[in-house]
């Protein structure tokens, strides 16, 4: 196979990653997706995984996005779309949701990401002066939880965004365990990135000419499980 | 049994120059007839407690385009451009905090608690300017308590004796806002004589005024 990297479409970058994330929760986990890229996994998740997705503003058992015409507008996610609850959800005030996030009680959140790097520190709330969304529930989310990964793509305008040190203002420092991205899956070990995955579309090298911060092959590297 | 107000006469309570707090994630339980009634009378120089600035032309927001706000203190302006432009051209002050270390000072406020100890934002620029305390070799970061002299805040159902419940993700910081200002008004989609002690989430101690939400 010799596709390029110009090949993959961004849906096509988007559903590499989405797919590759479901694959890493285990039965019943309690996971949250961040907004945008990481909200797709849900789509590749089979429903017999019992995976009980929860949303900062209040749901444990969150669902599906609602379908018009009429609205229930007392019931929203994270990005303030109308979603409905599965069997067994709670509703609860955000005192709760951050006793759920920062208490540790979360198994695995996923997120994008501007940087991350070799120590698995992510920056993801701010480019100074250009771009400040600001924080949200990013920052507890991940000191809270068991399990982070981001997931994002590999480079932004073919610049590398995993870098040997991030350089825009920190998320968390040291937190990340897992980045998927459409070229490769990287561990965040004790002693810096290994490249346990690796879609075949790319080489070693190419990786390597893409990514900004050092790391080493494991030993079983082996295919992307998409 | 609590006063029942109108909008209008809930935004005439509420003063420019006062800290606000306004209960809320994103569109999704916000007082907005108290908001619009605001705005008609102009009260401004606000500062404004709230998680988000919700969008340019929707309640929070609304605040921000009428350039009533001078300062918020909130998690996330992302959603509304407006926010992020004035803050850039130095027309508002944005204190950032993360969304769990936000509504913990205002429970520590409301509770009577002297602050809180956060990991969150350990190792990030968060700490400059904070008190790091180490407990059994973990960081935290030291929080004030945070109060305001207005709270306003959304109900799905009020009785007359204040309590109030909620209904889907409505919750939110409206419960600990309640507990954390001055002067508290909850706006109701509905007021009823009394509610099942069962169901109520705040209790009506903490709930000085009631507006029936209605169209201006």
């Amino acid at each position: 196979m010799s596709l390029t990297l110009k090949s993959l479409s961004k849906d096509e970058i988007k559903e590499i990653i989405a797919r590759r994330i479901a694959k890493e929760f285990k039965k019943n986990d309690i996971v949250t997706l961040g907004i945008g890229l990481p909200t797709e996994a849900a789509n590749y998740v089979k429903e017999d995984m019992q995976i009980i997705f929860q949303s900062e503003n209040g749901i444990l058992g969150l669902g599906r996005t609602q379908k018009g015409p009429d609205y229930n507008k007392k019931i929203v996610n994270a990005g303030g779309a109308y979603v409905y609850v599965n069997l067994g959800a709670s509703f609860y005030d955000s005192q709760m949701a951050f006793t759920i996030m920062r208490g540790g009680h979360i198994d695995a959140t996923v997120l994008g990401a501007l940087q991350v790097d070799e120590q698995g520190s992510i920056a993801s709330w701010q480019i100074p002066g250009k771009f400040v969304p600001g924080i949200g529930g990013s920052m507890d989310l991940i000191v809270g939880s068991k399990k982070v990964i981001v997931a994002m793509t590999h480079t932004s305008n073919n610049e590398p965004k995993i870098v040997k040190r991030c350089t825009l203002p920190l998320t968390a420092f040291g937190e990340v365990d897992m980045i998927v991205t459409e070229r490769c899956v990287f561990q965040v070990a004790p002693n810096g990135l290994v490249l346990t995955e690796i879609n075949p579309m790319f080489s070693v090298r190419e990786i390597r000419n893409s990514t900004a911060a050092d790391f080493i092959e494991s030993r079983n590297l082996s295919e992307m499980i998409i | 049994m609590k006063n029942i107000i109108s909008a209008l006469e809930a935004a005439k309570l509420i003063k420019s120059n006062s800290t606000i707090m306004v209960g809320g994630f994103l569109s999704c339980g916000v007082p907005d007839k108290i908001i619009d009634a605001m705005i008609s009378l102009k009260i401004n120089n606000l500062t404004m407690i709230c998680n988000d600035t919700s969008f340019p032309e929707a309640d929070k927001g609304k605040l921000i385009s009428n350039n009533l706000v001078k300062k918020v203190i909130t998690t996330h302006i992302g959603t509304n451009p407006v926010t992020g432009e004035k803050m850039h051209a130095g027309q508002i002050e944005v204190e950032f905090y993360p969304m769990g270390t936000l509504v913990e000072k205002i429970h520590a406020k409301g509770s009577g608690l002297g602050g809180v100890l956060t990991p969150t934002g350990i190792g990030t620029i968060l700490e400059n300017g904070k008190k790091i305390v180490e407990i059994k070799g973990k960081k935290y970061i030291f929080e004030e308590p945070l109060g305001a002299d207005f709270a306003i805040i959304y109900g799905t159902v009020a009785d007359k004796f204040g309590n109030v419940k909620f209904e889907g993700t409505t919750r939110n910081f409206n419960t600990s806002m309640a507990t954390a200002a001055d002067v508290v008004i909850v706006q109701a989609d509905k007021i009823v004589e009394c509610l099942n002690p069962d169901e109520v989430v705040i209790p009506g101690i903490f709930i000085d005024y009631i507006v029936e939400r209605r169209e201006l």
